[in-house]
C-alpha cells in the first residue's frame, strides 16, 4: 500500500470544504512583515520544598505530557577527583547503575526499562547527577530504583572490570575522531598540563586501568551526601509528590563527616599566542579550535557576552559562519561559544575546514576575531540581541530543558530571577555594550590555536600566517599511547 | 516553557491495550488552498512559540542517476534568497525576530522549519511562501556554486573525515539495484554535485517544489482562524503546480548474501548487516522496530547482553528499522573489540537472530519494548518545533498516512504486537538475502568477513 495514495484519498474527501476559503488580504512582499509586540519571558514558578534530612527540592510543574524528571544533584564533580586519580567522579557515576539495592546490573536495567523509565548518572566538572525520567503513572516504583542507584550502589568488581575495558576502548576509538583529538589538545593548550581542566574529565588511560572498587566506594561515601545534594523535580506533578520523595530519599544520612567542598584553582589566562599542529595524515578536513580562559558562573556579563557571541559565532548569520561557510565555502559551519564552570571557563571557536583551505580559513577566523573588537553596526547588534533574547523561551520548552536549567541553577548558584532577567538585559545590549563584552572575552593575541589535520598539506600555509610559535605534535602526544586492552 | 494552560495534548481515558494508558491526540485543522497547498494547523498555547514546518514531498529518491544530490543541494539553495528576499536575508530577517531554522533531506522528503516567537508568525510565512513561489527569480549560478562548495564540505565533515563514514556510500548500491532510487546516498556523489548545470537545477525545482507537492504545518501559540487568514494571504499568489505521482513501494528481494570489505582510518573493525524490509507503516514495519529493540535496545537486549555484556567481544551494538516509502532497511551494526574479528562477530549475531526466528521472545521482552515505546511517544509530544517536534510529526504522519493526528494509531501498532509477531517478522524479513559490510583498519583485511570468491 502506498502512503501517498492514502494522502490523495483524504485530500479528495476534503476538497469541497477547502474550496470555500475566501481570499481577504493581499500579501505585501516589498518588505518583511513586522512582528507584533514582544511577550515577556514568563516561566512557571519554582516551588521550594525539603526532605526531613535537609535535602532541598526545586519543583517546577510542567503539565503538557504525563512525564516527570527527578534529578539528584550532588555538588561534587570532576573537580572533586582526588589528585592523580582523575576520572574518579565519572567512573563512580558510571558504576551506580551496574548493581544496586540487591539487584545486579541486568536485573536493575530490566526493572527500569520495564517501567518505560530511564535512569542515567554522570559527572560534569562541578556536579554529579542521577537522572530519572518516567511516565508519572510509574513514578513511585521508579523512585525506589533511583534511590537504590544513587544511595545503595554495590560497585561490583566484575562490572568495574567491564566498564574499565569499555572506557579504555573509548579512548582508543577517540584517536579516530578529529574533533575528539582537537578538543583534548585545546584543553591542554589553554589550561596547561598542571591544571585539572587540562586533564581529561573522565580520566586518562593510567587512571582508567587502575581504578579500584574501594576508591570509588570511598568517593561515593564521602561526596554523595544529603548536605551536598538537592533534588530537581520537573514535570506533571505537584507538591503532593513530596511523600514519595521523602520515602525514597528522606532517610538518607551521611556516613562520615563532610569533606571540604571541592575547589579548583582559578586557571591563569594565556599571555601569548601559540599554535599546535596535530598531524592526522590524509585528513579530508582540518579541525580548527581556538580557545582561551573565559568567565565563570554566575557570569555578571552573561547577557552581553551571549549577545556578543551570537554575532561572532553563535548563530547561523554570525560573522564566523557567514564568512567561512557562506562567503568562502571553506567549511560546513563555524561557531564560537562560552563554557562556564563554577571556577573559570573557556571561550572557544570551532570549525572544520577543507584541508587545502586551512591557511586562508584560519586567516579569516583571525580577521573576525580582530573585527569583533571594533564597533559593530547597529543593525547587527539589534539582530544579535533579538535572536539571543527572543529565542530564549525555547530553551525552557521541554521537561528536560527546564530540568537542566534548574540543575544549572542549583550547581552554579544562579539567583532567583536570573533567567527572566536575561531577556531585558540582552535586549538592552547596545553597540558599546557588545564591544565591551568582546574586548573582555576575545584577545586574538592571547589564545591557543589547535589544528588537527594533514601536516604535509597544512604546515607551510600555517607557518606563513606567522601566528606565533608553532608546535608539531603527533596523535600520541595529545592522546597518549594507544591503550592496551586485555 | 510550559504553563498550566489548556492541554495541547488531549489525554482521554479510552480503551487500549495497556490498561489506564491515556489516548494520545494532537488536534488539528486541515485545509487546502486553490493552488494545491495542504495546510495543517495545531494550537498549543503552552509556550509563546510557533513553528512553521514545510515538507516538500521530494527527496533523493526522486533524483536520477548521474544527477544525484539535488534534493539535498536544494535544501541549501532554499535559504539563499528568492524574488523578494535578498541573498542572506532569509536567515538575517528570521534571526532579527528571534527565530531559528533548519532543513533536512531524506530519500522521500525534504523538510524545512522556522521556529519563531509567536508574535512573529508572519515572518516565516512570508519567507516560506516567497521561496515556494519565486525562488527561481533570484537563483544564480553563483549561489549554486557557493552552496555546492558548502555541501562538499558537509560531505567531508559528515562522511569522509568521520570514522566508518565510507559505509554511507557503500550500503545503498549494495542493497538496491542500479535503477532503484534508493541505490545512491542522499547527499549524492561529489562528481554529480560538480556536474550539475544551472538548467538541471532549475528543472528540478520546477518539477518538485510547487504547492501541490508540499504540506505546511503551523503549530504553536496561535489562533487557528488567524493562521488560516495569514496563510491565505501569503500563499495565495504562489502559482499552482502540477500534481506529482505518488510514491509507490518498490520492494527489492535480495537472493543472496553480498559482502563488501572497506578499509578505513579506524582502530576497531565494525560489521554492518543490512536487509531490505517492508516500507514505512506496511505490515511488518512495527514488528521490525520491536525486533530491533529485542536485539539491541538496552542492557538486557539479546545482542547487547551476549556480545557486549557477557562475552565482551564488542564495544557497541545497534539495530534499527529505517522506515521509508519505497522500501525500508533493517540494520545491525557491531563494533568489535581489539582481538576479535568480524567473522566471530557475524557468527554470534547470526546465532541470536536464528534463536529469535526459531522461538518467540518472552512476554516480558515484548511488554518491556511496548512500555518503552509508549514513554517515547510522550517524549515526542514535548516540543512544538525543531526537527522531530510536533509540527514535524504532523507532517510526517500526513505524508505517510494522510492523517496528521496518527499518534494513537501509530502507538496502537506497537501495543498490538504479540511475541509471535516478532518471531514471524524476524523469520520472514531477516533472511539469507542481505548485505554484510566489513569496515576494517587499513591493511587489516584479515579481520573482515571476506568477500565471496576472494
Amino acid at each position: 500500500m502506498s502512503a501517498r495514495f492514502v494522502v490523495r484519498a483524504v485530500l479528495l474527501a476534503l476538497a469541497p470544504v477547502l474550496g470555500a476559503a475566501p481570499l481577504l488580504a493581499q500579501a505585501d512582499r516589498s518588505q518583511p512583515p513586522k512582528p507584533g509586540p514582544v511577550r515577556a519571558l514568563k516561566l512557571p514558578p519554582v516551588e521550594r520544598l525539603s526532605l526531613s534530612n535537609g535535602v532541598n527540592i526545586l519543583l517546577v510543574g510542567v503539565h503538557e505530557v504525563p512525564v516527570v524528571e527527578v534529578i539528584l544533584v550532588v555538588r561534587a564533580g570532576a573537580v572533586a577527583d582526588p589528585g592523580g586519580r582523575e576520572g574518579t567522579a565519572a567512573m563512580t557515576a558510571d558504576l551506580l547503575d551496574e548493581g544496586a539495592g540487591g539487584k545486579d546490573a541486568l536485573a536493575l536495567a530490566d526493572a527500569i526499562d520495564f517501567l518505560g523509565a530511564t535512569i542515567g548518572a554522570g559527572a560534569s566538572w562541578d556536579a554529579s547527577t542521577v537522572r530519572l525520567r518516567v511516565p508519572v503513572a510509574r513514578l513511585d516504583a521508579a523512585l525506589g530504583l533511583m534511590a537504590d542507584v544513587a544511595l545503595r550502589p554495590d560497585f561490583p568488581e566484575a562490572e568495574l572490570a567491564r566498564l574499565r575495558k569499555e572506557a579504555l576502548t573509548d579512548l582508543l576509538q577517540a584517536r579516530d575522531v578529529p574533533a575528539a583529538i582537537a578538543s583534548r589538545a585545546l584543553a591542554q593548550a589553554v589550561f596547561g598540563p598542571g591544571h585539572r581542566y587540562g586533564k581529561p574529565q573522565a580520566g586518562g588511560a593510567a587512571e582508567l586501568a587502575s581504578f579500584t572498587v574501594a576508591e570509588l566506594r570511598a568517593f561515593h561515601a564521602a561526596r554523595y551526601t544529603p548536605g551536598a545534594s538537592s533534588l530537581v523535580v520537573v514535570g506533571d506533578v505537584t507538591s503532593a509528590v513530596l511523600p514519595a520523595l521523602e520515602k525514597a530519599f528522606g532517610s538518607w544520612k551521611a556516613s562520615s563527616a563532610a569533606p571540604a567542598p571541592p575547589a579548583v584553582p582559578a586557571p591563569r589566562q594565556l599571555t601569548t599566542r601559540s599554535v599546535w599542529l596535530v598531524d592526522k595524515k590524509a585528513a579530508a578536513q582540518s579541525s580548527l579550535r581556538l580557545g582561551r580562559i573565559g568567565p565563570s558562573w554566575p557570569d555578571p556579563a552573561y547577557a552581553p557576552n551571549e549577545v556578543m557571541n551570537t554575532l561572532l559565532g553563535g548563530s547561523f548569520t554570525s560573522r564566523l559562519n557567514d564568512n567561512l561557510r557562506e562567503q568562502h565555502g571553506y567549511a560546513y559551519g563555524a561557531r564560537s561559544l562560552f563554557r562556564r564552570n563554577l571556577t573559570g571557563g573557556q571561550f572557544l571557536v570551532a570549525t572544520d575546514v577543507q584541508t587545502d583551505k586551512t591557511g586562508p580559513a584560519l586567516g579569516e577566523v583571525f580577521k573576525e576575531l580582530d573585527r569583533i573588537l571594533l564597533p559593530a553596526s547597529p543593525e547587527e547588534v539589534e539582530r544579535a540581541r533579538n535572536y539571543a533574547a527572543l529565542g530564549y523561551a525555547s530553551d525552557f520548552e521541554t521537561t528536560s530543558q527546564m530540568a537542566q536549567r534548574m540543575v544549572d541553577k542549583v550547581v552554579y548558584n544562579l539567583p532567583d530571577g536570573f533567567y527572566e532577567a536575561f531577556v531585558p538585559q540582552a535586549l538592552a545590549t547596545d553597540v558599546a555594550g557588545l564591544q565591551k563584552a568582546a574586548r573582555a572575552a576575545v584577545d586574538p593575541k592571547r589564545l591557543a590555536v589547535v589544528v588537527v589535520g594533514d601536516r604535509a598539506t597544512v604546515e607551510a600555509p600555517l607557518r606563513a600566517l606567522n601566528l606565533g610559535t608553532l608546535r608539531v605534535l603527533g596523535v600520541d602526544d595529545v592522546m597518549g599511547k594507544a591503550p592496551t586492552i586485555d | 516553557m510550559r504553563l498550566a494552560a489548556p492541554l495541547a495534548v488531549v489525554l482521554l481515558a479510552a480503551p487500549s491495550a495497556s490498561p489506564g494508558a491515556p489516548r494520545l491526540s494532537v488536534p488539528y485543522e486541515m485545509f487546502r488552498l486553490p493552488n494545491g497547498l495542504t495546510v495543517i494547523v495545531h494550537e498549543d498555547r503552552s509556550a509563546p512559540i510557533v513553528s512553521v514546518n514545510c515538507w516538500y514531498h521530494v527527496g533523493s529518491g526522486r533524483e536520477t542517476p548521474g544527477r544525484t544530490g539535488f534534493a539535498h543541494l536544494f535544501e541549501h539553495l532554499m535559504f539563499e534568497g528568492s524574488k523578494n528576499v535578498p541573498e542572506g536575508a532569509f536567515d538575517r530577517w528570521l534571526e532579527a525576530v528571534g527565530g531559528s531554522n533548519n532543513g533536512s533531506t531524506q530519500e522521500d522528503r525534504t523538510n524545512y522549519y522556522e521556529d519563531v516567537p509567536a508574535n512573529a508568525l508572519e515572518m516565516p510565512l512570508f519567507l516560506e511562501s516567497d521561496r515556494m513561489g519565486f525562488l527561481l527569480d533570484k537563483l544564480t549560478s553563483d549561489t549554486v556554486d557557493g552552496q555546492r562548495d558548502v555541501v562538499k564540505n558537509e560531505r567531508r565533515q559528515s562522511y569522509e573525515n568521520q570514522p566508518y563514514g565510507k559505509v554511507e556510500d557503500a550500503l545503498p548500491p549494495a542493497l538496491f539495484p542500479k535503477d532503484h532510487p534508493y541505490s545512491w546516498p542522499v547527499i549524492g556523489s561529489m562528481a554529480d554535485l560538480g556536474a550539475a548545470s544551472q538548467q538541471d537545477v532549475v528543472d528540478f525545482f520546477k518539477k518538485w517544489y510547487g504547492p501541490a507537492n508540499a504540506s505546511l504545518v503551523i503549530a504553536g501559540d496561535v489562533d487557528a482562524g488567524e493562521v488560516r487568514t495569514a496563510v491565505e494571504k501569503w500563499f495565495a499568489d504562489v502559482p499552482t503546480s502540477d500534481p506529482i505521482d505518488p510514491i509507490v513501494p518498490r520492494p527489492v528481494v535480495l537472493r543472496e548474501e553480498k559482502r563488501v570489505v572497506l578499509e578505513d582510518k579506524v582502530q576497531l573493525p565494525r560489521l554492518y548487516l543490512a536487509w531490505v524490509t517492508p516500507p514505512a507503516f506496511a505490515p511488518g514495519d512495527a514488528a521490525l522496530d520491536a525486533v530491533a529493540a529485542v536485539l539491541a535496545g538496552g542492557k538486557n537486549s539479546r545482542l547487547y547482553k551476549r556480545l557486549v555484556y557477557e562475552l565482551q567481544v564488542a564495544q557497541d551494538v545497534t539495530a534499527f528499522q529505517y522506515s521509508q516509502g519505497l522500501a525500508s532497511t533493517f540494520q545491525v551494526i557491531v563494533t568489535a573489540r581489539t582481538g576479535h574479528d568480524l567473522v566471530e562477530i557475524q557468527k554470534l549475531v547470526d546465532e541470536e537472530i536464528a534463536k529469535l526466528q526459531a522461538a518467540p521472545p518472552s512476554e516480558r521482552e515484548t511488554v518491556r519494548f511496548q512500555n518503552r515505546t509508549e514513554a517515547s511517544f510522550f517524549d515526542r509530544l514535548e516540543s512544538v518545533g525543531g526537527m522531530g517536534g510536533k509540527a514535524d510529526q504532523l507532517n510526517l504522519y500526513y505524508f505517510r498516512t494522510g492523517n496528521p493526528d496518527f499518534f494513537e494509531e501509530d502507538l496502537a501498532r506497537y501495543r498490538a504486537l504479540a511475541p509471535n509477531d516478532l518471531q514471524a517478522a524476524a523469520a520472514r524479513y531477516l533472511g539469507a538475502g542481505r548485505v554484510l559490510v566489513s569496515v576494517v583498519p587499513e591493511g587489516k583485511r584479515e579481520l573482515a568477513v571476506p568477500e565471496v570468491g576472494k
